[in-house]
């Protein structure tokens, strides 16, 4: 399960990022992808509608937001995290 | 070039329902954002802003009229009767002709889409009132305006999403300016506050759930607004022949585009702006005493604004007061300048700054005096309104006290 979870969300990043999913490291950042603002609040979009879920990220402040978007492994954990939730 | 001056205003927002109820409201602080009173209001995440309560259409229009104006086209109506009513003007013959109305919204008729779309989407049904199109049309309220009080000179509507109000106005103020109109109503107008208005905007995830806090570290997102204010300008001889009481004087006009980012705004660019409305007035940036910010309680805006307005004004950007109403009123998007306007004209005539409410915590990226919190007495000859769109629009407007 956690498996797909991660494949999942490195293709949704890799398809913003316009990039192939062998391009998209787990400790790359979304600057270093070339994912601007508002590629990663449409990340989030995908994410959400893919995996059903509420992601608690707002654009203003996204280091405070619960959803640590520091790299593509800290996005990925949060959205296992929310999946696992959503499941219990 | 001929002078401009502002001969009457009016309104209606979540502060109040006409001038004198918003300036108190704006002098006591209070804040106009609450819980929003809307259908499916359940089912969005942001379920607050700046609402028009208390407000019955069927007190100020009749069973047709309401069948044929949106609920943007019944706020501008309410506002510009009061206008025209303080301005005491009455428009006929040459002055009808050659007199128009140009404002700003950015939304149109959003509460006719949504109800009609959920009319047809959400209940099937497959037929829908024949007056949708009219009513909800961006131009309808400056149509329904010129129909109202006879003005069959230049006029349009201005969509530059939070700067369109602006623009309005900077149009009305080059028209009397150049010669081309003796009188001119603007202003803008919007009414956004329905599902669909709502659910829109929530998706971008800049709005707040808890409150408008421009200049605030722990502001997180804007609120949004609703409602109209109209004015109208005149030439200043024109005005004066006539004996009419002046509010104020709109001295400088200025636009620019980033040409940058789809949402993200620019320092350089609300720079330009800012500069070449004062420019344009003849004067210089330590003649300004007051600025009604854009301060739309954003991280990227309110820190933007702040650093252009440093650049702009060097040492009296610390000397210069700046405040954002939206803190009380919320961000009225198309009709958000001309509600702001409001405050500048206040701060000249009576020497009263409205304050940034919900003030609460220093941020090191906006240093300037924000008026935090309580409105404050101060002498100012000459202030600014900035509006700064999505899309990357600026358009800053001067006014003088006369």
């Amino acid at each position: 399960m956690s498996e797909s979870v991660k494949d999942k969300v490195i293709q949704i990043i890799a398809e913003q990022a316009v990039l192939e999913v062998s391009d998209v490291q787990m400790d790359s950042t979304l600057e270093d992808l070339g994912i601007d603002s508002l590629g990663l609040v449409e990340s989030i979009f995908a994410i959400e509608e893919t995996f059903d879920i509420q992601v608690p990220f707002n654009a203003n402040d996204p280091s405070e937001s619960d959803f640590d978007i520091s790299s593509v492994a800290s996005i990925v954990a949060a959205v296992e995290g929310l999946v696992a939730e959503q499941q219990t | 070039m001929k002078r401009v001056v502002i001969t009457g205003q009016g309104t209606i927002n979540a502060l109040g329902h006409d001038v004198p109820s918003t300036l108190e409201a704006m002098r006591e602080g209070r804040c106009g954002i609450a819980d929003l009173d809307i259908r499916d209001v359940e089912r969005l995440s942001i379920r607050i802003g700046g609402q028009v309560r208390g407000y019955s259409p069927e007190a100020h229009f009749n069973r047709q009229q309401i069948a044929l104006y949106d609920r943007f086209t019944q706020f501008t109506l309410l506002a510009a009767r009061q206008a025209v009513s303080q301005s005491g003007l009455e428009f006929c013959g040459d002055l009808a002709a050659r007199s128009g109305v140009v404002l700003g919204t950015s939304g149109g008729g959003m509460n006719t889409l949504d109800e009609n779309y959920r009319s047809v989407y959400e209940e099937g049904k497959n037929r829908v009132h024949p007056f949708v199109v009219p009513k909800l049309m961006n131009n309808a309220a400056a149509s329904h305006v010129s129909m109202e009080f006879n003005l069959k000179g230049p006029s349009f509507t201005v969509a530059t999403a939070c700067a369109s109000s602006n623009h309005a106005m900077g149009q009305a103020f080059a028209m009397i300016r150049s010669g081309l109109a003796p009188a001119m109503v603007t202003g803008g107008s919007e009414s956004m506050l329905c599902f669909g208005g709502v659910k829109a905007w929530e998706g971008l995830r800049v709005m707040s759930k808890d409150g408008c806090r421009p200049f605030s570290a722990n502001r997180n997102g804007m609120v949004q607004g609703e409602g109209a204010a109209v004015f109208v300008f005149e030439e200043y001889e024109h005005a004066r022949a006539r004996g009419a009481e002046v509010l104020a004087e709109v001295v400088g006009f200025a636009m620019s585009s980033d040409a940058a980012d789809i949402v993200m705004p620019s320092k350089q660019g609300a720079a330009r702006a800012i500069a070449g409305a004062i420019r344009d007035a003849g004067l210089n940036p330590p003649d300004v005493g007051y600025i009604n910010a854009h301060g739309t309680g954003t991280a990227a805006n309110d820190k933007t604004e702040c650093a252009a307005v440093a650049d702009v004004f060097g040492a009296h950007a610390d000397r210069l007061m700046i405040s954002s109403t939206k803190s009380m009123h919320g961000h009225l998007i198309g009709g958000t300048g001309a509600v702001e306007l409001l405050a500048c004209v206040m701060a000249l005539r009576d020497g009263i700054i409205a304050p940034t409410i919900n003030y609460d915590e220093p941020d090191p990226e906006c240093t300037l005096d924000v008026v935090p919190n309580e409105a404050r007495e101060a002498k100012v000859e000459v202030v600014l309104s900035n509006a700064f769109a999505f899309g990357g629009l600026n358009a800053v407007l001067a006014l003088r006290k006369i």
